[in-house]
C-alpha cells in the first residue's frame, strides 16, 4: 500500500498545551514544523482544565515569588521532584502566562486590572491565573489562535499558510522511526494512520517532540478521555528511551459517583480553594481527622480558623480541605472504607452554605452546569457527592530538565507524557503552567538539536514496513478477540488491583492478568473498514496501554513505602533511603519491561537551602541532614 | 432501572448511507453517548462518532437527535420516554465522513480567513491592565467549545452550500465582534465582518443562539452589536470621509510606487 510522506524539521506529537506551545517554539525558531493529533484541533485533553495555571506573579498577595511557589511543588511532590525542573517552573511560569495575555487570553481580573488568582491545594498564596472554571479552555484557544496568526503570517511572506506550521488532526501516531536498532540510534521521523481515511502516513523528521498527555484510559474511574491511552508513553519506550516515577498515579480526590455513567469525571478543586467543605454521612469535617505529621504546622486544627483563613491569610493556617490531592484522596478512601459514605459510595462535598447562590454560579459555572445536566444536583441548594478518580499520571519520558531531550537523541518531550517535575504527587495547577513552561523548552530544545545535526537521520525501509504490517493486522484479523472487551478487562484490573492502595499480592495478580490480556490484545480483531473505524483505532491503542499498565505495576511492587500517588498497604511509611531513588523503566528488543534503580542528584546548595532544618529532617536522611548542617555552617 | 431502547442510526459513508435500527439497553443516568458507546462494544464496534470530555467541554460530539442539534454527551436519555424511536444523524451542514462523524474543515478554514488578535505594538507582556466588565462581553465569546452546531443551524448555509464561501457563520462572525470588544485589539474589522465575512446574509432569526450547548447569548450579544457598529459607521459622515482619503491616497500610493 503506498504511505503518504511529509518532510519536517519537527514533528510535535500532540496538540494540547505542551504539543502546541511546543510547536509554536520551533516555528518562532524558523523551523519547519508539523504537529499531529488524534482528535481535532482544539479538542485535546487540556480544553478539560477547569482551575488554572499556577504562577507565581505576585497579583493576589504580593509575598509570592517563585522560591515560594518552588517549595510548595517540593513539597507537594514529597521531595521526589526532579528539582532543576521544579526551579525552572516556579522561576518561568509567569512569563509563560502573560505571553499567553499578549496573545489574546482573557484571564479573570483584579480590581486593579491584573490577572486575578485563585487557592488551591498546597500553594501557599493565591496563585492560579484562571477565567471561571474554564482555564484548560482558554489555555488551549489561545495557543490554537497564536498558530492560526503564524499560519497567516506565513501566508503574507510565503503565499502558503502551511509553509511552516500545519495541523495533522485526526492522525495517530504508531510507531517512532529511527535510524538503526540501537537504543542510542537518533530519531529519523514518525508512522501513523489518517483516523478519517485509514491512509498510512510517514513523517521524515530528525527531531519529535512527545506531547501526548497521560494513560488514565487504563482505569475504569478516571477523569481522562479516550485519548489517553499512554502512546507517547509507550512510543518512548519503544524507541530505547526510559520512563521514571511510573508507580506515582494521582487519584483526584473528586471525581463525580452517581449516576454511574458520569463517574470519574471531574469537579474542579477550585471548589474548595473557594471555600466548599468535605463532610461524610455523620456530617463531620471529617479532613481534620487526616492532617499528616509533615503537614502539622501549616493547616487548621479546627473549623473557625480554617474557615477565618478565606479572609484573613496573613493570621491563620488553611482548612485541611485544601491539603496535597494524594492526602485527600486517602482521606476519602478510608471514610468511604469505614462506611461512613454518601448514598452512592463517595463523601459529600459542600459549597451551597458556604457562598450565596449566584457566587456560586458566577464562580464556578462549569460545575454549576455539569451537576444541573448530568446529576439532577443543583449545587447551589445541596451538596454533591463526590470520591477519588484516576486523574494524572506524574510518571513518564525521562528528560534533560532545560531541553527536553531524553535519552534517544533527536527524541524530545513535555506536558503530562514526561516525568520528573512534579515528584510523587503535582499540585493543581501545576500542570498548565508545566505545559507552557516546558514546552517551550521542548521546542526550543528540538531548534537547537536540529542546528547541532550534520545530515538528517534517514529511515530503514524495514523499519518502515514493520510499521506498517503491525498497524493494519487487525484489520485483517477477522474474528479476532472484541477489542473493547479486552479494553475493560484491563480497566478493571488497574482500578481494583493497582488503584490508590497497592498491596503486593494484587499488583502480581494484575501482572499475570496484563500478561494475559497481551497475548488476547495480539489476537485483537476489527471487522470493517479502514474509514473512520473505532475499533481499529482501539485494537491499535491496546499495545500502549498494556505496556504502560505493566510499568505502573512493576515500578509499584518494587517501591516499598507510601508517597504521593503510590500508597503500600504493607509500607505505609515513608522512607527517606527510598526518597533517593527514582525507578527507571525500559523495554529490552523484545519487549521486555526492565525496571532499574537511579540514584537521584542531590539539591543544588542554594535550592535546599530554602527549605528549614526542621522540615528537611522528615523526608532526608540522617547523612543528607548532616550535609544540610555542613552547608548551613559554611554559608 | 435499566430498559431496551429502540434506536435508528445513520450508517454509512463517502456521501452514502442509510438510517439502521437497532435495540440497546440503556441504563440509570445514561446519556445518548453512552448508549452509542454501548453500541460499539456489543453490535457496531466501527460505528464512527467523534467525542473526547463527555462532559460538554469540548464541542466534539455535536450530532442531531431526532433532528435537534445537540452534544451526544450533554443529552440525558430521561429525557425521552423508553418506548421512543430515538433518531440520531450527522450534522447536516457538513459533508459526512462516515456516520456521524462530518468533515467541519469549512470551520477551520474560516477561522484562518478572520485577522488575529492585534494588540498595539507598546504594551509588553505583563504590562496588560484590563477591568473585568471589561473584559467580560468577549469573555462570554470565548466560553465557545466550538461544536459548530450554531453553524450546522444557520440557514444562510445549511442548505445553502453556495453561501459558505462568502459567509463565516455565526461562529466566526462572533469572533470577530470577541476581537472588536477587547479592550486592546486595534484592528479595523467594522468593514471586513460586513464585506469579507458576510455578516449582511445574518438576518437575525436567532436559530445558532438557541443551539449553544454553552448558551452564549450570540445574536442579541455579538452579532447584533456588530452590525450595529457596522452601521454607524457606515453612516456616520465623518467616518464615510475618513475612509474615502485614506482608500483613495493609499491606492494611488501603490500606482505610484
Ligand atoms: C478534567 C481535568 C481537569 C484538569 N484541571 C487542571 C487544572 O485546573 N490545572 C492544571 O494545571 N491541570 C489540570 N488538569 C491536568 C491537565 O489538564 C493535563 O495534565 C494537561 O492538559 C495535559 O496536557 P498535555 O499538553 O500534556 O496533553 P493533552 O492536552 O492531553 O494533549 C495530548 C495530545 O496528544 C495527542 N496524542 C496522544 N496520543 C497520540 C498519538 N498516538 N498520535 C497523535 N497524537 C496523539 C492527543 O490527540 C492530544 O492532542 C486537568 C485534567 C483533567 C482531566
Ligand atoms: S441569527 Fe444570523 S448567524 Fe445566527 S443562525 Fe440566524 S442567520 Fe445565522
Ligand atoms: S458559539 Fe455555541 S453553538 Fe457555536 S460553536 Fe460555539 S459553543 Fe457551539
Ligand atoms: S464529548 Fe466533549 S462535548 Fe461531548
Amino acid at each position: 500500500m503506498e504511505i503518504e510522506r511529509h518532510e519536517y524539521d519537527v514533528v510535535v506529537i500532540g496538540a494540547g498545551g505542551a504539543g502546541l506551545r511546543a510547536a509554536i517554539e520551533a516555528r518562532q525558531q524558523g523551523k519547519r514544523t508539523a504537529i499531529v493529533c488524534k482528535s481535532l484541533f482544539g479538542k485535546a485533553h487540556t480544553v478539560m482544565a477547569e482551575g488554572g495555571a499556577a504562577a507565581a506573579m505576585g497579583n493576589v498577595n504580593s509575598a509570592d515569588n517563585w522560591m515560594v511557589h518552588f517549595r510548595d511543588t517540593i513539597r507537594g511532590g514529597k521531595f521526589l521532584n526532579n528539582w532543576r525542573m521544579a526551579e525552572l517552573h516556579a522561576k518561568e511560569a509567569p512569563d509563560r502566562v502573560w505571553e499567553l495575555e499578549a496573545w489574546g487570553a482573557l484571564f479573570d481580573r483584579t480590581k486593579d486590572g491584573k490577572i486575578s488568582q485563585r487557592n488551591f491545594g498546597g500553594h501557599e498564596y493565591p496563585r492560579l491565573a484562571h477565567v471561571g472554571d474554564r482555564t484548560g479552555l482558554e489555555l488551549i484557544r489561545t495557543l490554537q489562535q497564536r498558530v492560526v496568526a503564524l499560519q497567516q503570517e506565513d501566508e503574507k511572506l510565503h503565499g502558503d499558510a502551511e509553509a511552516y506550521i500545519r495541523v495533522f488532526a485526526e492522525c495517530t501516531i504508531t510507531e517512532l522511526l529511527k535510524e538503526g536498532s540501537a537504543e542510542d540510534s537518533p530519531i529519523s521521523g514518525a508512522f501513523g494512520y489518517w483516523r478519517e481515511t485509514g491512509r498510512l502516513v510517514c513523517f521524515d523528521a530528525p527531531a519529535v517532540v512527545l506531547a501526548t498527555g497521560g494513560i488514565g484510559k487504563s482505569y475504569t474511574v478516571t477523569s481522562n478521555s479516550w485519548e489517553y491511552t499512554g502512546d507517547g508513553h509507550a512510543l518512548a519506550l519503544l524507541a530505547g528511551a526510559k520512563l521514571i516515577n511510573m508507580e506515582f498515579i494521582q487519584f483526584h480526590p473528586t471525581g463525580m459517583v452517581w449516576p454511574p455513567s458520569v463517574r470519574g469525571i471531574l469537579v474542579t478543586e477550585s471548589v474548595r480553594g473557594d471555600g466548599g467543605v468535605l463532610r461524610n454521612s455523620e456530617g463531620k469535617r471529617f479532613m481534620f481527622d487526616y492532617i499528616p505529621e509533615v503537614f502539622k504546622d501549616k493547616y487548621a486544627t479546627t473549623e473557625e480558623e480554617g474557615d477565618r483563613w478565606y479572609n484573613d491569610q496573613a493570621n491563620n493556617r488553611r482548612p485541611p480541605e485544601l491539603l496535597p490531592r494524594d492526602e485527600v484522596a486517602r482521606a476519602i478512601n478510608s471514610e468511604v472504607k469505614a462506611g461512613r459514605d454518601s448514598p452512592h459510595g463517595g463523601v459529600f462535598l459542600d459549597v451551597s452554605t458556604r457562598l450565596p447562590a449566584a457566587e456560586i454560579v458566577k464562580r464556578l459555572p462549569s460545575m454549576h452546569h455539569q451537576f444541573k445536566e448530568l446529576a439532577d444536583v443543583d449545587i447551589t441548594a445541596e451538596p454533591m457527592e463526590v470520591g477519588p478518580t484516576c486523574h494524572y499520571v506524574m510518571g513518564g519520558v525521562e528528560v534533560d530538565a532545560d531541553t527536553g531531550a531524553s535519552s534517544v537523541p533527536g527524541l524530545f518531550a513535555a506536558g503530562e507524557v514526561s516525568g520528573g517535575m512534579h515528584g510523587s504527587n503535582r499540585l493543581g495547577g501545576n500542570s498548565l503552567s508545566d505545559l507552557l513552561v516546558f514546552g517551550r523548552r521542548a521546542g526550543a530544545g528540538a531548534a537547537e538539536y536540529i542546528d547541532g545535526l550534520a545530515a538528517r537521520p534517514v529511515t530503514a525501509e524495514e523499519t518502515l514496513k514493520n510499521a506498517e504490517i503491525e498497524a493494519m493486522a487487525p484489520l485483517a484479523r477477522t474474528g479476532g478477540e472484541n477489542p473493547y472487551e479486552v479494553h475493560h478487562e484491563l480497566q478493571r484490573t488497574m482500578n481494583e488491583l493497582v488503584g490508590i492502595i497497592r498491596k503486593p499480592e494484587e499488583v502480581k495478580e494484575a501482572l499475570e492478568v496484563v500478561e494475559k490480556l497481551k497475548e488476547r490484545a495480539a489476537n485483537a480483531g476489527a471487522p470493517g473498514g479502514r474509514i473512520y473505524n473505532p475499533g481499529w483505532h482501539l485494537a491499535i491503542d491496546l499495545r500502549n496501554m498494556l505496556l504502560v499498565s505493566e510499568c505502573v505495576a512493576r515500578a509499584a511492587l518494587i517501591r516499598e513505602e507510601s508517597r504521593g500517588g503510590h500508597t503500600r498497604d504493607d509500607f505505609p511509611g515513608m522512607s527517606a533511603e527510598w526518597r533517593r531513588k527514582l525507578l527507571r523503566c525500559g523495554v529490552t528488543p523484545d519487549g521486555e519491561v526492565v525496571v532499574e534503580e537511579k540514584q537521584q542528584p542531590p539539591m543544588r546548595d542554594d535550592l535546599i537551602k530554602l527549605f528549614d532544618r526542621a522540615e528537611l529532617s522528615k523526608y532526608v536522611t540522617a547523612d543528607e541532614l548532616a550535609d544540610f548542617d555542613a552547608l548551613v555552617k559554611e554559608s | 432501572m435499566s430498559y431496551k431502547a429502540n434506536f435508528r442510526i445513520w450508517r454509512g459513508e463517502g456521501g452514502e448511507g442509510k438510517l439502521e435500527d437497532f435495540v440497546v439497553e440503556v441504563n440509570e443516568g445514561e446519556v445518548v453517548l453512552d448508549v452509542i458507546h454501548r453500541l460499539q462494544a456489543t453490535q457496531t464496534p466501527d460505528l464512527a462518532v467523534r467525542w473526547n470530555c463527555k462532559a460538554g467541554k469540548c464541542g466534539s460530539c455535536s450530532m442531531e437527535i431526532n433532528g435537534r442539534p445537540k452534544l451526544g454527551c450533554m443529552t440525558r436519555m430521561s429525557t425521552f420516554t423508553e418506548d421512543e424511536t430515538i433518531t440520531v444523524t450527522p450534522m447536516r451542514a457538513f459533508p459526512v465522513i462516515k456516520d456521524l462523524v462530518t468533515d467541519v474543515s469549512f470551520n477551520y478554514q474560516k477561522a484562518r480567513e478572520i485577522p488575529s488578535f492585534t494588540p498595539p505594538d507598546n504594551v509588553q507582556p505583563g504590562e496588560y491592565r484590563m477591568q473585568q466588565i471589561d473584559v467580560e462581553r468577549s469573555q462570554e465569546f470565548r466560553k465557545c467549545i466550538e461544536c459548530f452546531m450554531c453553524n450546522n443551524v444557520c440557514h444562510v448555509i445549511r442548505d445553502h452550500e453556495e453561501n459558505k464561501a462568502a459567509f463565516a457563520g455565526p461562529r466566526f462572525l462572533m469572533r470577530i465582534a470577541e476581537l472588536d470588544m477587547h479592550p486592546y485589539d486595534v484592528a479595523d474589522r467594522k468593514d471586513s465582518a460586513q464585506e469579507e465575512h458576510g455578516l449582511g446574509y445574518c438576518n437575525i432569526p436567532k436559530c445558532c443562539t438557541e443551539v449553544c450547548p454553552e448558551h452564549i447569548k450570540i445574536t442579541d450579544n455579538a452579532l447584533i452589536p456588530m452590525k450595529e457598529r457596522v452601521v454607524d459607521r457606515k453612516y456616520d459622515p465623518l467616518v464615510w470621509l475618513g475612509n474615502k482619503i485614506f482608500k483613495r491616497s493609499s491606492s494611488t500610493g501603490s500606482k505610484t510606487g
